[in-house]
């Protein structure tokens, strides 16, 4: 069976690692935060300006001037800091940021990125997408497989304006686990239930399937 | 030395139509409330306005907007406004888009004299169309240019009368980069008090980037997204 979007947050939440600084987009990613392991402790940074980001407030206890990068109330955490938007993106560029958990509509097998503008239909910018992914030592994508019409996101090619080119490592989607390698995508994991035939039929490029391809763990 | 003017109307004297001018805050979050209110009022047009977000309908910058004193907007992101999207789709609003990081480094890049630099942000897409671009470290680069204005207006929680300014939480973001940026800075502040009284050591914004500050008044600090734990 599919993974919900809970399922791939759970699932993108086993690569976090003890002492990770990390940025998580809008939507399925924000989601990773409550997965997080008991036994490591990751902080989260907000491109607004904030180290440390906190659970969401207790009713009628919300802060106008405490909110993420997508504009919700939010709380800090002990050891928690603010900065200005300047060097919240110095932390971004200089690689001080370990890891990236972003949305896509479609990623290619170079490690290409769009995901933000449909021509003609949603101009709303790219806000810090293009500075996360140009920068992340480590981006995952956090993804449906296919999109509303059931056409894959995974393809050779972006169809829709890029975000980024050759910087997306991993992907992992309602069906699998896959890395962007040299060679182009490589099937890692598939979810429980869920047939390697299936994913490859649903791939919009050329799949590495190497050996038996274990169920995700979750 | 004293900085303090009266009101809103006051620090935007001398501000004319078809000028520049940025605007702090990250969605509604630390926008300069008082002064938006009294450039609606002062009837100023077809001005190119630098800001990350572009307010929503009824708030912010949309109220700006809404009556066309804005010819165009510099931003990364303008999601939260319908008649931003209305007028850019039908081409009455120029929009200049650019990625969020650049956009701050190109501001403190404009107050710290620093005419151009190189980031990845953008490379290989329709952000660098037409870019300078060159490799370091094996990584490609775009060649992205200071920004400055001819009003910088920022929004801080303290301020004194030399104009040294103090944030608070997420409501510095792009106020404290704008704040160097502005030919004249415009600060408006929740608490203004006077020279001698914030901490040295908490000032995030020494007073030789502020030429003007007043006490702003009636402060709605609208939340755009209350989200909360049950």
């Amino acid at each position: 069976m599919s993974l919900d979007k809970n399922g791939i947050a759970k699932r993108i939440a086993q690569e976090l690692k003890d002492g990770y600084y990390v940025n998580l987009g809008i939507g399925i990613p924000t989601l990773v935060a409550n997965y997080v392991p008991e036994n490591i402790e990751v902080v989260l940074q907000s491109e607004n300006g904030l180290l440390g980001i906190g659970p969401f407030p207790k009713k009628g206890e919300a802060d106008p001037d405490l909110i993420n990068a997508g504009k919700q109330t939010v709380t800090t955490i002990a050891g928690s800091s603010f900065f200005d938007s300047s060097l919240s993106f110095a932390m971004i560029r200089g690689g001080h940021v370990d890891l990236t958990v972003l949305g896509a509509f479609e990623v290619t097998d170079t490690g290409d990125i769009s995901s933000w503008k449909i021509p003609g239909k949603m101009v709303k910018g790219m806000g810090g997408a293009m500075d996360l992914v140009a920068a992340a030592k480590n981006i995952i994508v956090a993804t449906t497989h296919t999109d509303r019409n059931g056409e894959p996101k995974l393809k050779t090619k972006c169809d829709l304006p890029l975000t980024g080119i050759k910087c997306v490592k991993t992907i992992v989607s309602d069906l699998a686990v896959i890395e962007v390698t040299d060679k182009g995508f490589k099937l890692l994991e598939r979810a429980p239930g869920v047939s390697v035939e299936e994913i490859i039929a649903k791939t919009g490029a050329p799949l590495i399937v190497e050996g038996d391809i274990p169920e995700m763990k979750l | 030395m004293n900085k303090v003017v009266k009101n809103a109307n006051e620090a935007i004297e001398g501000m004319q139509s078809g000028q520049t001018f940025m605007l702090g805050g990250f969605g509604l979050c630390g926008i300069p409330e008082n002064t938006i209110k009294a450039l609606v009022a002062s009837g100023l047009t077809n001005l190119t306005c630098i800001s990350n977000n572009a307010g929503v309908d009824d708030f912010g910058l949309g109220l700006l907007l809404r009556k066309h004193q804005i010819k165009k907007m510099i931003s990364s992101y303008v999601g939260e406004n319908k008649e931003f999207e209305r007028q850019l789709l039908s081409g009455e609003l120029e929009v200049d888009l650019i990625p969020q990081g650049t956009l701050a480094e190109r501001l403190r890049a404009g107050g710290a004299g620093i005419p151009a630099f190189y980031v990845p942000a953008g490379y290989g897409t329709e952000v660098g169309e037409g870019k300078e671009s060159r490799e370091f470290n094996g990584k490609m680069h775009l060649l992205e240019f200071a920004l400055t204005a001819d009003f910088a207006v920022v929004k801080a929680w303290k301020g004194d009368t030399m104009g040294n300014l103090v944030y608070r939480e997420t409501a510095n973001n792009f106020n404290q980069a704008m704040a160097m940026a502005g030919k004249i800075t415009i600060a408006e502040v929740e608490i203004l008090v006077p020279a001698g009284e914030l901490n040295p050591n908490e000032v995030h914004t020494p007073g030789i980037f502020v030429q003007r500050i007043f006490q702003g008044v009636d402060y709605e600090k609208r939340i755009e997204f209350e989200t909360v734990t049950e």
